[in-house]
């Protein structure tokens, strides 16, 4: 029950986690799927027809409900504590966020027992999307736009917690590169998912309603579809990988002991990447026909986000220069993730050189690249980040012997899978083929791939495992988990946090304050105010209650294109949704305190359990 | 939290933390927002640049006279609430209430005169949402912004029921003056609208 009424963001972040993790159980056997389909040529193992299902769901579960909830997850267990904040500016509706993302997913996968899964690809490009597809597309529609609805919200959420709940002295440029990578992620945000939503809505009153939007037929141009997905679309791979980012440089700045390099000039290279993420859309249309000026203009944009970029990879390779690196397996993933990324954004560049484009376009090559991209940067990213701060968010160690099988054979399997698509791209095998002729040559090479893809299967296992141990009997961990070397304020208050997390608010005084002070002597941070009480939210039902009638109306909609009176569940929906968010504005909860004789007891029972 | 009988400051609705946090999240909703009829604007331009051939285009179909009383209704009622809001800092409850009111019941003048509107294009003119790409942009931007302003209204209504309740203080406050922001927004938007659709389309 607690869980389900939560409005901590501690539990919500492990909410976010766990779920993402299920999702990325789904989107892995989907990608495995693919992958004995296309281990030989000429195979019969799934029909064209579920091939098509599996790739759109494999790409839409993979993005929308794995990796964004986990890096949802990683910024609610995390942000608040590296900012000093006791919560989230707003705990209430965090609780929403989750439980929209969360329903969205399920409504998504629902489309498997209903009539099939979307099969437009994750693009969902019209007009395939719009007159041809069936079902499964009403599906991919009403469960992105809740799902995204959820997002929207905590992207809010965190930008009003980051730019209001600082600790005093806590300024904009002594904030942890994680939580600064986090805000420009949300920025991002907030100015990609309405476009998304738009898109969603007009390709859903095209599809219920009878409109025009994307059919030529009638006027329509679904060239729109593709403007609208690509302006958010780029933005969200941004959205992706930014915090991946964020990650890398705390993590790899903690593990070899030492500041990172250039501060300034990585939260410089954020802001630039956030702000550019934004003008580059169109390289994904080079081949549409937008014209010579067009094309190279949104060419040049592309390639110079390659220098903010570089960049950061120089500041990371001088952080680890002369540190006293510990190869942790947070730490493997991190310095995994450099040269592969580098590898990703190489080939992203010689993308964005247009003529070579129309080569490369719906090749092989784009899917290495952008798996190069977001498995070997952002994966690896979230894989270093939860190897890191599990002890924080969990109170135990994963276990390391376990987390380097896990990581070395991730890092082959991964290389093994995605490295040969290159050259099957350059040999010009198509993408979104269910299956391809002998006589051609591509069957070695698939044949390499699929290996790659079972060892990251594998890998995938072991992680699952290694949480499942860990969890019954793993090391238990201090408030400074790795090596007393925290340098960040999460790392000054007990593992895991308590409900409060700070007793005292903390006073920042340097960069990294927490080392700071060690380096002076405490073994605290000074806090900001004398121990007094605390003001806590109270849990809540209504989050999720509000999420699901949104989840009941997503249905109505649905079967509303085969059923008009459906429009009735689906009012009965909305009327739960505003309903329970009528009975929320108009019942004041005032949340409850915790006074400080309770605290002075709690905090030193911690103490004592740490000693 | 419970102020409810802390002393009245002047400016309530940003004098806690709270409200502040709501104040700024509301700022970063109406980014949003601006996205979201960025790509409604882009898509009705973008369907509406060739009309050659289209019937009834835009010049046979909108007339002025009720459009201009729509819009007048609209930005009265962002005035309006702006004086709503000078009674909510001097914490002068009646005023304030007769203030959202007027500004609500013309916020229904504007939804009821949409609403003809769009009923006439039906049945007259024969302009249905799936006439053709021109109608389905059209209904979709204008509809869209109609919303707005029903929800608008609606908000504000549970506002006033709200503050019967508890009266003005800090928690009520930043809500009553972010609605009264959002209610600015949804009038800007409907400048755009009357520029981009009406004007352009009797004229262009
Ligand atoms: C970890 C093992 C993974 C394997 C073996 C794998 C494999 C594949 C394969 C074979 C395809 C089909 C390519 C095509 O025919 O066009 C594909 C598509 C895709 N994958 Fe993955 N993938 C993995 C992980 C991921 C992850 C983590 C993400 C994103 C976070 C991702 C995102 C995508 C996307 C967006 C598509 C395109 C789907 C579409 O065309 O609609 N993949 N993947
Ligand atoms: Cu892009």
């Amino acid at each position: 029950m607690d869980w389900i009424t939560t409005v901590d963001h501690k539990k919500i972040g492990i909410l976010y986690l766990m779920s993402g993790f299920l999702f990325f159980l789904f989107g892995g056997i989907e990608a495995i799927l693919i992958r004995v389909q296309l281990a030989v040529p000429e195979n019969d193992f799934l029909s064209g027809e579920i091939y098509n299902q599996i790739v759109t769901m494999h790409g839409t579960t993979m993005i929308f409900l794995a990796v964004m909830p986990a890096i949802f997850g990683l910024m609610n267990a995390i942000v608040p504590l590296q900012i000093g904040a006791r919560d989230v500016a707003f705990p209430f509706m965090n609780a929403v966020s989750f439980w929209m993302f969360f329903f969205g997913g399920v409504l998504l996968n629902c489309s498997w027992f209903l009539g099939g899964a979307p099969a437009a690809g994750w693009t969902a490009y019209a007009p395939l999307s719009d007159i041809y597809e069936g079902l499964g597309m009403d599906f991919y529609v009403l469960g992105l736009q809740i799902a995204g609805a959820g997002t929207l919200m905590g992207g809010i959420n965190f930008l009003v917690t980051i730019v209001n709940m600082r600790a005093p002295g806590l300024t904009w440029m002594r904030l942890p590169m994680f939580t600064w990578s986090i805000f420009i992620t949300s920025v991002l945000i907030l100015f990609a998912f309405p476009a998304l939503t738009i898109g969603l809505f007009l390709l859903f009153f095209d599809r219920l309603f009878g409109g025009n939007f994307f059919d030529p037929s009638a006027g329509g141009n679904p060239i729109i579809w593709e403007h609208i997905f690509w302006i958010f679309g780029h933005p969200e791979v941004y959205i992706l990988i930014l915090p991946a980012f964020g990650i890398l440089s705390d993590v790899i700045s903690q593990h070899s002991r030492k500041r990172i390099f250039g501060y300034t000039s990585m939260v410089l290279a954020l802001v630039l990447i956030g702000f550019l993420a934004f003008m580059v859309w169109a390289h994904h249309m080079f081949t549409v026909g937008l014209g010579p000026v067009a094309n190279s203009v949104f060419a040049i944009m592309t390639m110079a986000i390659a220098i903010p970029t570089g960049v950061k990879i120089f500041n990371w390779l001088f952080t680890l220069w002369g540190g006293q690196i510990r190869f942790t397996t947070a730490n493997l993933f991190a310095l995994g993730f450099i040269p592969t990324f580098v590898m990703g954004g190489t080939t992203g560049v010689m993308l964005a050189v247009v003529t070579a484009d129309f080569q490369f376009h719906d090749s092989y090559f784009v899917v290495a690249h952008f798996h190069y991209v977001i498995v070997g940067g952002l994966v690896f990213g979230l894989f270093a980040g939860i190897y890191h701060w599990w002890p924080k968010i969990f109170g135990r160690f994963l276990n390391e012997t376990i987390g380097k099988w896990n990581f070395w054979l991730f890092f082959i399997g991964f290389h093994l899978t995605f490295f040969p698509q290159h050259f099957l791209g350059l040999m010009g095998m198509p993408r979104r083929n269910f299956t391809y002729p002998a006589e051609l040559g591509w069957g070695d090479m698939n044949f390499i791939s699929s290996i790659g893809a079972a060892f990251m299967g594998v890998a995938t296992i072991l992680f699952t495992w290694n949480i499942v141990v860990t969890s019954i009997k793993g090391e238990k961990a201090k408030g400074d988990a790795w090596y007393g070397d925290g340098r960040t304020l999460e790392w000054s208050i007990s593992s895991p946090a308590p409900e409060y997390n700070f007793a005292q608010t903390p006073l920042v005084k340097e960069f990294d304050a927490f080392w700071a002070e060690k380096r002076n002597g405490n073994d605290r941070v000074t806090p900001a105010e004398p121990l007094g009480e605390i003001h806590m939210p109270n849990n809540s039902i209504i989050p999720i209650i509000m999420s699901f009638g949104a989840f009941i109306a997503g249905f109505g909609f649905i079967f509303s294109a085969e059923n008009k009176s459906s429009l009735f569940v689906a009012a009965f929906g909305l009327a739960i949704m505003f309903g329970s968010m009528l009975v929320h504005s108009l019942y004041d909860d005032h949340g409850h305190h915790l006074i400080p004789d309770e605290l002075k007891q709690k905090e030193s029972k911690r103490k004592g359990a740490e000693a | 939290m419970s102020n409810h009988s802390a002393p009245f400051v002047p400016h309530p609705e940003t004098a806690t933390l709270e409200g502040k946090n709501k104040f700024l999240a509301f700022w970063f909703f109406l980014g949003g927002e601006t996205v979201l009829f960025a790509c409604l604007f882009g898509t009705y331009l973008g369907l509406t640049r060739d009309l050659s051939g289209v019937e009834p285009g835009p010049d046979q179909l909108f007339e002025l006279p009720t459009i201009f009383a729509a819009t007048m209704a609209l930005l009265i009622s962002s005035l309006t609430s702006v004086l709503a809001i000078i009674q909510m800092r001097k914490n002068n409850m009646a005023k304030m209430q007769f203030w959202f009111w007027v500004t609500i019941l013309l916020g229904w003048v504007f939804v009821g005169l949409e609403v003809n509107e769009f009923y006439t294009y039906v049945t007259v003119e024969d302009f249905t949402y799936s006439s053709n790409a021109f109608a389905s942009s059209f209904y979709t931007l204008l509809g869209f912004h109609g919303g707005h302003v029903f929800f608008g209204t609606l908000w504000i209504l549970t506002l006033i029921l709200q503050t019967l309740k508890k009266g003005i203080n800090t928690t009520t406050a930043p809500k009553l003056y972010i609605a009264s922001l959002y209610w600015h927004f949804v009038d800007v938007v409907w400048v755009f609208i009357f520029t981009v659709v009406y004007l352009m389309g009797k004229v262009g």
